[in-house]
């Protein structure tokens, strides 16, 4: 098990740094020059030459790479011009936004895909198979940013009045404020120390928040301005859970320990969830993984359209004032954070199933 | 023996009768055989006609105001639709979908965004697909450093999600609806270059290859004529589910402002520009997500049925 972790982390190095390096050359090809684009057009030439040597762009290629890659090695993603502020600081508090947004959608999906999945395959070809695989290939097909909308005009007015009536943007109703749970619980906290950070970046996400500080008001607020966004979101990822599931439990089902397990009179439940579903959930974790990208993919589009002042938010103001720096630093981070999560995948798919890490 | 045949004797016969059918005729067989598929297929072939057809279809011309109509029209800004036959007065300019932001015809813009959108399916694929098996091939076929170099290259393009990557390409390039394509084309060329490297492994040490090479084959011969036929039908599922996704991620690009610009009809841009005026003027955000929809829901099934239908452990089963 450890060399093949071993091996697997080997075999991330060159691809984490053809992602550092595709993000450099990225920002390199823009058209025009860095300094006029930022001091404006009528920059001096002394004034031009004392930018570059400032911000290594005078240097060769090779080293300004060298210096972009241990500046990130080292959490520094530059600076936001839109915002003034090192993107570090911009993703520390935009990030939980995003996080718990792509959370709610990840429950979600598992908790309704996979019953969906193991329904349809366990009664294959009944109305409830097909109304399934409907859903799932309606599902895959609608763009999120539409849902999303359809979703705001029906439960913000079309039901306008009655109990199903959701808040159709933001994550807090006008005047509602969050106390940061380290705040109410008296604790003093260095600030910029590890502790600090990350009890910050847990308060930012307004359930965790609430829940920890036990204020059921804003518990209650921020829960239903999240479900319409959540579901949303969750329509991609659900569909593929559920598709997945059902062609996985299709398989096993036709296994001859099923057939067994059958035989010796075990009961049909037992025979589904011990037997059948077990074996099942192995492709399963690499979907859930997988989707996890998706989902954060799918978040530029639901913040924008849910107002949520998450990455994906940040990234459509960022790409709207031509701040590169945003797109640069989010694109990478996400990218990294991709290539851990499929590493994790990999990891927990090797465990699950021995074969694989015997190859 | 009687005349009822044995399940055996029948699989015998319907596999010496296969020879006479070609892949292609049994493929069409199963297609049509499969609801989902020939759902699909129908939601297309409508698709098709609209698009070959809008400008016979559509009563206006997709960019003109209705201010500037002749005679000019007297109606306003994100007008709902208005149909004589359910309901509407006779005597108010009819609008199946009524009017958008700049009062054009939003049914004239729709008919024409089915164009446009088969368009950016169709092109950003064919772009992925072509330099996907050329880079696929050459990795499959020399193996050693070349396979190396362009399969961590593509291994870094699917560490990206799609989307997002799409986005950083395009805000480099500056949007527009031919950089959005060029973005989407470049983010699907890993999964074509995978499949038809993974078909060029699997055929390249067989003996009808190494016969070919034997007989004096050079390598264009060797690879277009023996090898990458069997990268197709992989190809054909692939490509196909491929237009879906492409046309969903050109829409929601189109959607953030960096795909096609106004006037543009676009249903991702349509969809896009009208989002805050959903509570006012819904039918400017159903219309286009609705037929975004219904093109990616049938290149889907389309894509699933093909696939099923192209399976060859399924060849005798139907």
């Amino acid at each position: 098990m450890a060399s093949y972790i071993l091996r697997r982390l080997v075999l991330s190095i060159p691809v984490l740094f053809g992602i550092l390096f595709a993000t450099f050359a990225l920002a390199r090809i823009i058209p025009g020059d860095p300094c006029r684009a930022m001091l404006g057009e009528k920059a001096t030439k002394v004034v031009c030459d004392e930018f570059n040597h400032r911000h290594g762009l005078d240097k060769p290629i090779i080293v300004q790479f060298g210096v972009y890659v241990n500046e990130i090695a080292h959490g520094d993603f530059g600076n936001s011009f839109r915002y003034s502020k090192p993107i570090t600081a911009l993703l520390m508090e935009r990030l939980p936004i995003t996080f718990e947004l792509s959370l709610a959608a990840l429950l979600f999906s598992v908790i309704v895909g996979i019953p969906l999945g193991v329904i349809a395959a366990v009664r294959h070809n009944s109305w409830a198979d097909v109304l399934t695989m409907l859903w799932a290939n309606i599902g895959v097909s609608m763009p999120v940013f539409w849902l999303g909308l359809m979703l705001a005009y029906v439960f913000a007015l079309t039901l306008k009045g009655t109990i199903f009536q959701l808040p159709p943007s933001g994550r807090l109703s006008a005047g509602v404020i969050t106390i940061p749970f380290f705040e109410v619980w008296g604790l003093q906290l260095t600030a910029g120390s590890f502790s600090y950070r990350l009890a910050d970046f847990i308060s930012r996400m307004n359930i965790f928040n609430s829940i920890l500080s036990a204020d059921w008001e804003v518990l209650k607020d921020a829960t239903i301005h999240l479900i319409l966004p959540a579901f949303a979101l969750s329509t991609i990822p659900m569909a593929l859970i559920a598709r997945m599931t059902r062609s996985s439990m299709l398989e096993v089902l036709g296994q001859d320990y099923i057939r067994t397990a059958r035989a010796k009179g075990l009961a049909r439940r037992a025979v589904i969830l011990k037997h059948a579903f077990r074996n099942a959930l192995l492709p399963l974790a690499t979907v859930v993984g997988l989707s996890l990208g998706g989902l954060l993919g799918g978040a530029v589009l639901t913040e924008t359209v849910f107002n949520l002042s998450g990455v994906g938010r940040i990234l459509y103001d960022g790409i709207t004032a031509r701040d590169y720096g945003i797109v640069q630093g989010f694109t990478v981070v996400i990218a990294i954070f991709f290539v851990v999560l499929n590493l994790l995948v990999d990891i927990s798919y090797a465990y699950l199933d021995p074969r694989i890490r015997l190859d | 023996m009687t005349a009822q045949t044995t399940p055996i004797q029948k699989l015998d016969s319907e596999a010496l009768s296969l020879d006479s059918v070609s892949l292609w005729q049994i493929t069409r067989r199963r297609l049509f055989r499969r609801k989902s598929s020939v759902v699909g297929m129908v939601i297309l072939a409508i698709l098709i006609f609209i698009a070959l057809t809008a400008q016979w279809l559509a009563p206006y011309s997709p960019t003109l105001s209705m201010l500037d109509a002749k005679p000019p029209e007297n109606i306003g800004k994100r007008s709902a639709p208005c149909i004589y036959l359910l309901g509407c007065s006779q005597d108010q300019p009819q609008h199946i979908m009524g009017t958008d932001g700049n009062i054009r015809d939003e049914f004239s813009r729709m008919l024409y965004g089915a164009r446009l959108s088969l368009m950016i399916g169709l092109s950003t694929v064919s772009f992925a697909i072509f330099v996907g098996t050329v880079l696929g091939a050459l990795g499959g076929y020399f193996g050693g450093w070349i396979d190396n170099v362009i399969m961590r290259v593509m291994d870094v393009l699917l560490a990206f999600p799609s989307l997002l990557l799409a986005i950083a390409i395009v805000t480099v390039l500056g949007p527009g609806l031919i950089n959005a394509l060029l973005a989407i084309g470049i983010v699907s060329i890993p999964a074509y270059a995978r499949v038809v490297r993974g078909s060029v492994l699997s055929v390249r040490e067989m003996d009808y290859v190494s016969a070919t090479r034997a007989l004096g084959g050079n390598t264009y011969e060797i690879l277009f004529k023996r090898i990458l036929p069997n990268a197709l039908t992989p190809l054909i599922v692939q490509g196909t589910l491929g237009i879906a996704t492409a046309i969903l991620d050109a829409a929601a690009l189109s959607f953030l402002g960096l795909g096609a610009q106004p006037p543009t009809p676009e249903w991702g841009s349509m969809l896009g520009a009208e989002r805050n005026q959903v509570f006012t003027a819904p039918h400017l955000v159903f219309y286009p997500g609705l037929a975004i929809m219904l093109t990616v829901l049938a290149f889907n099934l389309l894509g699933d049925g093909l696939r099923d239908a192209l399976d060859p452990r399924l060849a005798h089963v139907s």
